[in-house]
């Protein structure tokens, strides 16, 4: 059929193509312009760390105030919007002798067990006071279960610089409000 | 019969009986119409406004007075202007409601939005999050977005105590009044009150101490918002983590239905715990409501540190122990079984101490079961039936002190037209809201309820009354005396027998001791002297804390075996200890004072070794050759239905069987009835009236006050130091309040002794040092002395009282 019939080029083409000789040096330009070109991307992991993007979900920490006040207040919505059920909070009371947190509530126990956990940050949205929130921590590992149970020490981090720790003293009707007025977040 | 009303809401025909509600009326049509203040347990007040409905009337010509008529015939309907309350407005023929209109729902809507105004953002620390009326309704009727401004917001003091067990957050309150209306109309005990108007409202109390009442609790269950709080739940937990027990309460013979709710907690390493006890809804025994004591006492002894413990190998060696000194003793033991003992546990000794050939006896000093076992309650019968034409008899009973549910239901039918007859040597709450008083001295007892049908009025009365129910307490009364008194009470009720709403009552001082009677189980007429020699097996009984000469009757027993929950004064007098598990930790049946047999679930799991009465009655048994039921109370329960004629035909499956109740609770109505909780483990079933017994015929010679003579009489005050009570350190404070003997004043004053005052109390050789209390409301010869409160008094004898200073210069 007239159709079917093809020039000599034609043939050389496809004798090309069927080899896949021209592919191979094409992939191989592209890799050896990148070995020689183009800037490394391997890290000397665990010297050398690479950054998280913004919106990384690591291991949670419990924020507090500048004054050290801690932000939780105790009231179990991270443990109750839990798809795995891996938060467990009780909660006391306050006073103006031993205050952990503003307002009348704060955590006596808060514990995280990071096995169950699968990083949704459905904690962080459902937090009243922007108490928990996902950190920059992905390196967990343990070489028993318990380990992974991480406890309310354990997440809260450190007193800012001119904060004093928990629990504190502080003076009648300071702080008498749980949930602070806050903006809608911005980002 | 009354007259039924039909009208239409959103547009579906309804039938209901006049003067219903339109609110009501929705409700049984499956409408949500949003409420706050309105709750059908009490009448309605329109405070809120929250359940704005729009309400059609057929239109009446007012020339003709015929109904006008639209041009195909059907009745042309009138609609306000302005939206009605629909909880206030009652049904009318034609009356057309609708709930869902634009109007209706914008109108709604508005008011969520004003209430919110003044509300403050605490849901995520209140307690009463997640079960919260004003939250659930918000969610459902309300503006998604507020219009007014955080910083505007009203503040108020929070956490303001009304009385040591309810906290007030002025802040949270929507000014509903339920709590208010629940203190003056439910439980007549008006110590709340308005204070302030406008924004500035405040709900006060007017007592002193704060919140004086004995149903404070409920005022939290019915606060649509979490302004009222009790001080035992307060930051416990939030209420989607509780898991939820069916149980019956276990503080007096009333048995009201209530559901512990427990969670995990971290310093029971991880193990449950009951964080509160709510009420159940059970329209025939407690309704919706629950008393303080039961509410902050149920379950708080079950986690005491007195709480009996063995080791494995300790318990296998109790037990051995337990068999060796059984099967040596045989017929020479005595069992003592405690009214706090489930039904199953009291089948298993009784054939235990068949199989032994021993004697088995009920410790109790209230007698007369025989006569309430044949004329008590039977099936079919409600106190929340007795009406007009009904008349209710309370002899020798203090019911708001001895079991506070019955006060309240009495109290409800006083209202509802009943007769209420109080006969008592002193004044109590009941008498404010019965229609006779009949005010005897004590020792009169017998013939005070003897002669009563030939009094006039309460005479006419009993003789007319549709249906008589008599309640008869132990106000005064010993043994003997509680034995005479029922069957002079049993007089009066006889030929109504197996009628429903007919029959007698004992009031009683544990959960189940209706039940032991039933089982055919009876007080000891001389206790100390069926002891002596004897090897005496206790279950739930402290007989060396509750009396000094029943301690020295353990000493010279043979041996004692103690079987209990709690380390007691008896069980350092033990050879052998047995440790229970609470009825918390475990399965069975109470019956209660009406005759109505409840079952209970277990809620937490059992305290280290410890098991069931019934599994180591069983295991002791085995020991001795005896072959009893051990593992399931179920098979227990078939046990007692087969052998027990009053309990013929009863079983688990029926006793946990439930039928619709009015007003709806739990499930998405909290904003309607309140959270308690829903019944769905059943209502309990009446035993069929038992036959009569020839009674007892236990010699008795009332005493009565004498000139120059102190006749000191036993007393029971809700709250004592008895052995599941004395752990709730909640009540502490209220326990303070009662401890101490009661005196006129005119007693005290001859006596030299002022009001708080330390007093010796002289009581058979024995010396007690107590606190004078003053009451004028009692007589001049007598000296109350409450019981459970170290002073072993059980039935009336002459004390000599003296001040407590001048017997020391002696």
């Amino acid at each position: 059929m007239a159709q079917n019939e093809k020039s000599l080029l034609g043939k050389v083409q496809d004798a090309l193509h069927g080899s896949m000789l021209l592919e191979l040096t094409k992939g191989m330009i592209t890799t050896l312009y990148a070995f020689f070109f183009e800037k490394k991307v391997t890290v000397q992991y665990p010297e050398e760390k690479r950054p998280v993007s913004a919106r990384f979900r690591g291991r949670h920490v419990l924020n507090r105030y500048e004054n050290g006040l801690e932000k939780c207040i105790g009231c179990s919505l991270c443990a109750a919007a839990c798809p795995a059920d891996a938060i467990f909070v009780e909660s006391a009371e306050n006073t103006d002798e031993k205050r952990f947190s503003p307002g009348e509530r704060y955590a006596s126990t808060y514990e995280i067990n990071m096995l169950r956990c699968i990083y949704c940050g459905f904690c962080e949205d459902a937090c009243p006071t922007e108490a928990i929130t996902l950190g920059d921590n992905y390196e967990l590992s343990f070489t028993d279960r318990r380990q992974a149970l991480y406890t309310k020490d354990m997440l809260l981090v450190p007193v800012l610089p001119g904060g004093q720790p928990t629990p504190q003293v502080t003076a009648p009707g300071e702080f008498t409000r749980s949930v602070p007025a806050m903006k809608d977040p911005q980002d | 019969m009354t007259k039924l009303i039909n009208l239409n809401i959103n547009n579906t025909p309804v039938t209901v009986p006049e003067g219903t509600l339109v609110v009501d009326a929705a409700k049984k049509i499956g409408v949500d119409i949003p409420v706050f203040c309105y709750h059908p347990k009490m009448e309605p007040v329109g405070m809120c406004r929250q359940c704005l409905v729009e309400i059609g009337r057929p239109m009446i010509d007012r020339a003709t007075g015929k109904p006008v008529l639209n041009e195909d015939g059907s009745p042309k309907l009138q609609f306000g202007p302005k939206l009605e309350t629909s909880c206030t407005t009652p049904v009318s023929e034609g009356m057309a409601v609708l709930t869902e209109t634009a109007k209706a729902k914008g109108g709604q809507k508005e008011i969520i939005e004003l209430l919110l105004t003044s509300h403050p953002l605490d849901c995520p620390v209140c307690d009463k999050g997640g079960e919260c009326p004003l939250q659930n309704l918000t969610m459902e009727h309300g503006a998604g977005e507020s219009r007014f401004l955080f910083d505007e917001k009203h503040h108020a003091e929070k956490h303001v105590p009304l009385g040591d067990l309810i906290f007030l957050d002025r802040e949270r309150c929507i000014q509903c009044a339920r709590c208010i209306r629940f203190q003056d109309k439910i439980a007549g005990e008006p110590v709340l009150g308005f204070y302030q108007r406008g924004r500035n409202t405040d709900v006060v109390t007017y007592s002193d101490p704060g919140f004086d009442s004995v149903f404070s609790g409920n005022t939290t269950d019915i606060c649509p918002v979490g302004a009222l709080t009790t001080a035992d739940f307060r930051f416990g937990a939030r209420p989607w983590e509780l898991k939820h027990a069916a149980s019956v309460c276990a503080q007096c013979p009333v048995g009201c239905n209530l559901t512990f709710d427990v969670r995990r907690e971290a310093k029971t390493g991880g193990g449950y715990v009951i964080k509160r006890a709510m009420p159940r809804q059970n329209e025939q025994v407690n309704e919706i409501w629950m008393c303080d004591k039961g509410r902050f006492s149920g379950y708080q002894f079950t986690e005491a540190e007195t709480r009996l413990r063995l080791t494995p190998v300790e318990m296998e060696s109790a037990l051995r122990r337990a068999s060796d000194i059984l099967a040596q003793s045989k017929s020479e033991t005595v069992f003592l079984a405690g009214g706090r003992l489930a039904n199953e546990d009291l089948f298993t000794l009784k054939k235990f101490a068949a199989a032994l050939g021993a004697q088995a006896y009920l410790y109790t000093q209230h007698g007369g079961g025989e006569f309430t076992t044949a004329y008590g309650l039977t099936s079919g019968s409600n106190l929340g039936d007795l009406g007009k034409g009904d008349v209710i008899l309370v002899v020798a009973s203090d019911l708001y002190n001895e079991a506070p549910l019955w006060h309240l239901r009495l109290k409800a039918a006083a209202g509802r037209g009943a007769t209420l007859i109080v006969a008592n040597a002193r004044a109590t709450k009941l008498d404010e809201f019965s229609t006779f008083v009949v005010r005897y001295s004590y020792g009169d007892e017998v013939e005070t309820v003897k002669g009563l049908p030939a009094k006039e009025k309460i005479g006419e009365a009993l003789k007319n009354a549709a249906n008589l129910v008599i309640f008869y307490g132990a106000d005064g009364l010993g043994l003997a005396g509680t034995t005479a008194l029922a069957q002079a009470c049993a007089d009066l009720v006889k030929e109504r027998a197996g009628k429903a709403n007919n029959g007698l009552v004992g009031v009683w001082s544990s959960p189940n001791q209706q039940g032991a009677l039933e089982m055919g189980l009876r007080p000891a007429q001389n206790l100390a002297a069926e002891l002596r020699g004897k090897t005496v097996y206790l279950l739930a009984a402290d007989l060396a804390g509750d009396d000094p000469a029943l301690a020295q009757a353990l000493k010279g027993a043979k041996a004692v075996i103690v079987q209990d929950v709690l380390q007691t004064a008896s069980v350092a007098l033990a050879q052998v200890v047995l440790p229970a598990s609470a009825y918390t930790e475990r399965e069975g049946t109470f019956t209660n004072g009406e005759r109505r047999v409840q079952r209970f679930y277990p809620a937490v799991p059992n305290v280290a070794t410890s098991r069931p009465d019934f599994s180591l009655l069983a295991a002791v048994a085995k020991g001795c050759g005896v072959d009893l039921e051990g593992r399931s109370t179920l098979l227990v329960m078939n046990a007692i239905a087969a052998q027990e004629s009053a309990f013929a035909g009863l079983s688990y499956a029926k006793l946990a069987e439930v039928s619709e109740q009015y007003p709806l609770i739990g499930r998405g109505d909290l904003y309607y009835g309140g959270t308690g909780y829903e019944n769905k483990q059943g209502l309990g079933v009446t035993l069929a009236p038992a036959e009569a017994v020839t009674p007892l015929n236990i010699p008795y010679a009332a005493l009565r006050p004498k000139e120059d003579e102190l006749l000191g009489v036993p007393v029971t005050k809700l709250y004592d130091d008895g052995t599941t009570l004395a752990p709730a350190k909640l009540l502490a404070a209220h326990v303070e309040r009662y401890r101490g003997v009661v005196l006129h004043p005119a007693t005290a004053e001859k006596l030299a002794l002022g009001n708080g005052e330390q007093a010796e109390v002289r009581l058979g050789g024995a010396r007690y040092l107590a606190k004078a209390l003053v009451d004028a409301s009692i007589s001049t010869g007598v000296v109350l002395i409450p019981r459970s409160m170290g002073i072993a008094l059980t039935e009336p004898a002459v004390v000599q009282v003296s001040a407590a200073e001048k017997a020391q210069e002696a």
